[in-house]
């Protein structure tokens, strides 16, 4: 019971009777659980410290963050605080700031100009508190694509007709954008010569697959435009994972593994808060930082400056101005989803 | 005492005499199902990192089990359907053994789900009221109601015409026949939305294709009977129960036929897939030839398709079809096998390789997945095995109320054993 009782102290303002309701409260979730779970399994969920240690008994049975009065959410950002300021060791915010008025966060990558160097996913990584290994959480991918290379010794190679090469021996060559799936490359320098580079994150949709399929609505669009998810409401059916067609939602499937000495004390709720084990998460635009009035973590970390960011309602911000003078792309448009993250070229 | 109360009662005496072969068979399923409780003791203390899901493939033997299983449930149907709609005599005499079957079914689907779920402590988010139901959007809402709704239906169905039988009462048509009708279409909407569920992803090209309702139909009807004319055999040579060969014949045309349907269904998504073989297709190619030297599921796919082909001819041939003895099994064997892993992780697996950025990757599930999914199993044919019982007795006459004020819950302990000279010939 060691871990429960740690973790758990933000609790103790039930104060003397502490105890008491503890185990009313335990008992109590013991025969819901094992009512819900088929053969016992969930018995022995109850029964164990670790399924629990994470999120004390006031977390459990709290509702989801949208339906929470002002007052909920108060008491519910205080708990959390304190127990992530005991579990890091360090004095943790959690930001409620819900987002503003005339607000529509929008992104655009200029794909020309990008090196491939993925200071950006490690720069979220630091800023989003993932899980550093096992399991590994990165909420950007770079993808390296071929630029394309036709060979004459090819011509040949294809699939002979009665009247000739039908299908060319240079089919099957990628040139150009396509998914590939190409991210894992280790090259001493980049960019590397023939390749170039596409970064893929969250698209914060506008009209996004997977908060449709969520089915407690735990995954929800805010009204700036950011898809956001409640950890403490998900669970964990990974239907929002298999919706996403931009391969941006990440499952926690195990505990996650965050350093004490890495971890990011500035957080938001709905943002960079610890994560626990079954619950996904994904891009969130640095809402702790751009809700503030600044930059997401990737836009100020790239060297190259091929991030822009900014409200897409607002005709002077930068990603208007690309919008407006770039040749700008959105990809799988063909899904209808979209995006508010765009690609230029200059 | 009350009659309901004698019903439970005496169903109970009932299920705990039995022969040695009934022990053995219960304490075997019973040691699988030990094995998945500790399965499951260590995937909801650690996560589901004990099982070989990942970022790339989310979905894997759980989902398998859970979509194969939603087809063995609706498969009831085929029992029911030919009794009340064409007034079958001899399938109407044990409908309530279909009904049984569903249960079972649903049952273990529910153990696969909580097998499925990144959080299972937070199941009860999913209970309206309570919890936030996102219904209509979500279509996993859809599938938690209709399945729900098909357990109800059935154990209210089933429980009731048991209950009536146990007394000597005859059935409230008024009550009964509604309930009978509903729970038709209704088997048809429980699969009908798991394809749903699936195939209105078009992240997942592999499953967005409107054919699949009517694939998980026509192969759930195939392996459904299947499964029940394997269990109509075995209750057949081991209990006094009599089962007709024209109630094994009917359901056994039903097996041709929508096995036919699937092959055709099957053959015509290869082709509209493989003949353009646009990127759409890569997960098929996967599947059936292997994709950038990765072929984990190849050997899966043709074997599959292999006994499919085999169990179709073999029950197209009425002189192999009729005979209860070897082919008849054999076949039921074969098709039941065949669509497990047609729609199982042939189906399930391959729609994440490539994943949406276009990675390939290979997935094999671990031992927590293959002991769970295996007392999942396990856990389903127990259930089946003690709903079958009480109804075979209550069929047979052996469990039926008396007004006897000496009834004792020790009355006649006698293990109820048949011998072969009194099984049905």
């Amino acid at each position: 019971m060691s871990e429960i009782t740690d973790k758990d102290k933000s609790n103790e303002q039930a104060g003397p009777e502490g105890n008491s309701r503890r185990e009313f409260l335990s008992k109590a979730a013991k025969g819901t659980v094992a009512a819900a779970a088929v053969a016992g399994a969930g018995a022995l969920l109850a029964n164990s410290d670790t399924a629990e240690a994470k999120a004390s008994w006031g977390e459990w049975f709290q509702k989801n963050y949208r339906l929470m009065t002002d007052e909920e959410k108060k008491e519910s950002i205080a708990r959390l605080e304190k127990r992530y300021t005991e579990e890091f060791g360090k004095k943790t915010t959690v930001d409620g700031t819900p987002a503003q008025e005339g607000v529509l966060f929008g992104y655009a990558l200029n794909i020309q100009k990008c090196i491939g160097c993925r200071r950006c996913v490690h720069a979220c990584v630091k800023e989003n508190n993932q899980s550093r290994d096992n399991p590994e959480i990165q909420w950007i991918r770079v993808l390296k694509m071929e630029k394309g290379n036709f060979l004459a010794e090819n011509m040949d190679k294809g699939y002979p007709d009665p009247v000739g090469i039908q299908v060319g021996g240079n089919a099957y060559q990628n040139a150009g954008v396509t998914l590939e799936g190409e991210h894992y490359y280790e090259p001493e320098q980049v960019p590397e010569k023939g390749h170039f580079y596409l970064p893929m994150q969250c698209m914060q949709c506008e009209k996004p697959p997977c908060v449709k399929v969520c089915p407690v609505r735990t995954t929800y669009r805010e009204p700036d435009g950011i898809v956001v998810i409640d950890y403490n409401w998900c669970i964990g059916c990974r239907m929002c994972v298999s919706a996403c067609p931009y391969w941006a939602r990440r499952f926690n499937w195990g505990e996650p593994n965050l350093p004490k000495e890495e971890m990011n004390p500035n957080t938001h709720y709905l943002g960079n808060r610890p994560r626990m084990k079954g619950v996904t998460e994904k891009c969130t635009f640095c809402m702790q930082r751009t809700r503030q009035g600044r930059y997401t973590a990737c836009v100020e970390v790239c060297p190259v400056g091929a991030r822009k960011f900014g409200n897409l309602l607002d005709p002077e911000s930068e990603v208007r101005k690309v919008l407006e003078k770039k040749r700008v792309f959105r990809l799988k448009a063909e899904l209808n989803t979209y995006p508010k993250f765009f690609y230029f070229i200059d | 005492m009350k009659p309901v109360i004698r019903f439970a009662l005496d169903s109970f005496l009932y299920l705990v005499r039995g022969s040695a072969r009934y022990y053995a068979w219960l304490m075997f399923l019973g040691f699988l199902m030990l094995l998945m409780f500790y399965g499951a003791f260590e995937q909801f203390t650690k996560g589901m990192i004990v099982t070989n899901y990942n970022d790339q493939v989310s979905w894997g033997l759980y989902e398998a089990q859970f979509i194969f299983l939603v087809g063995v449930a609706a498969a009831a149907v085929t029992v029911v359907f030919p009794s009340y709609v064409y007034h079958h005599k001899k399938l109407k005499e044990i409908v309530v053994l279909g009904e049984m079957l569903a249960i079972a079914a649903v049952s273990m689907v529910m153990i696969f789900i909580m097998f499925h779920m990144g959080r299972p402590d937070r199941f009860w988010h999913l209970i309206p009221v309570i919890g936030i139901f996102n219904w209509p959007n979500s279509l996993l809402t859809w599938d938690v109601i209709v399945l729900n709704g098909y357990l109800g239906l059935n154990a209210i169905c089933g429980f009731y015409y048991l209950y009536k039988r146990y007394t000597g009462q005859e059935v409230n048509k008024l009550f009964y026949m509604p309930l009978v009708y509903i729970s038709i279409v209704w088997a048809l909407s429980i699969h009908t939305v798991t394809a749903f569920l699936i195939n209105t992803m078009p992240s997942r090209p592999m499953w967005f294709h409107s054919m699949m309702p009517i694939k998980f139909i026509s192969t759930a009807f195939a392996a459904g009977p299947a499964m029940i004319i394997l269990a109509f055999l075995a209750i057949r040579k081991y209990t006094k129960l009599k089962i007709a060969d024209e109630a094994i014949e009917t359901l056994a045309q039903i097996v041709t036929w929508c096995l036919g349907i699937a092959i055709f269904l099957g053959i015509s998504e290869v082709v509209t897939e493989l003949y353009p073989a646009t990127e759409h297709s890569f997960s098929l190619q996967y599947l059936i030839m292997g994709k950038h030297g990765l072929s984990g599921l190849v050997l899966w796919y043709w074997s599959s398709v292999l006994f499919l082909l085999a169990g179709f001819f073999m029950l197209l041939c009425p002189p192999l079809r009729k005979n209860h003895k070897f082919w008849l099994p054999l076949a039921c064997v074969l098709t039941f096998a065949g669509i497990w892993i047609d729609k199982g992780m042939g189906l399930v697996v391959p729609a994440f390789i490539p994943s949406p950025v276009g990675e390939f990757s290979e997935y094999t599930p671990s031992a927590i997945e293959i002991i769970n999914t295996l007392g999942g199993w396990a856990t389903g044919l127990f259930i089946f095995t003690l709903l079958a019982k009480v109804s075979i007795g209550v069929l047979l006459g052996e469990l039926k109320y008396s007004e006897d004020e000496g009834w004792s819950p020790s009355g006649e302990w006698e293990p109820i054993v048949h011998s072969n000279e009194e099984v049905y010939k």
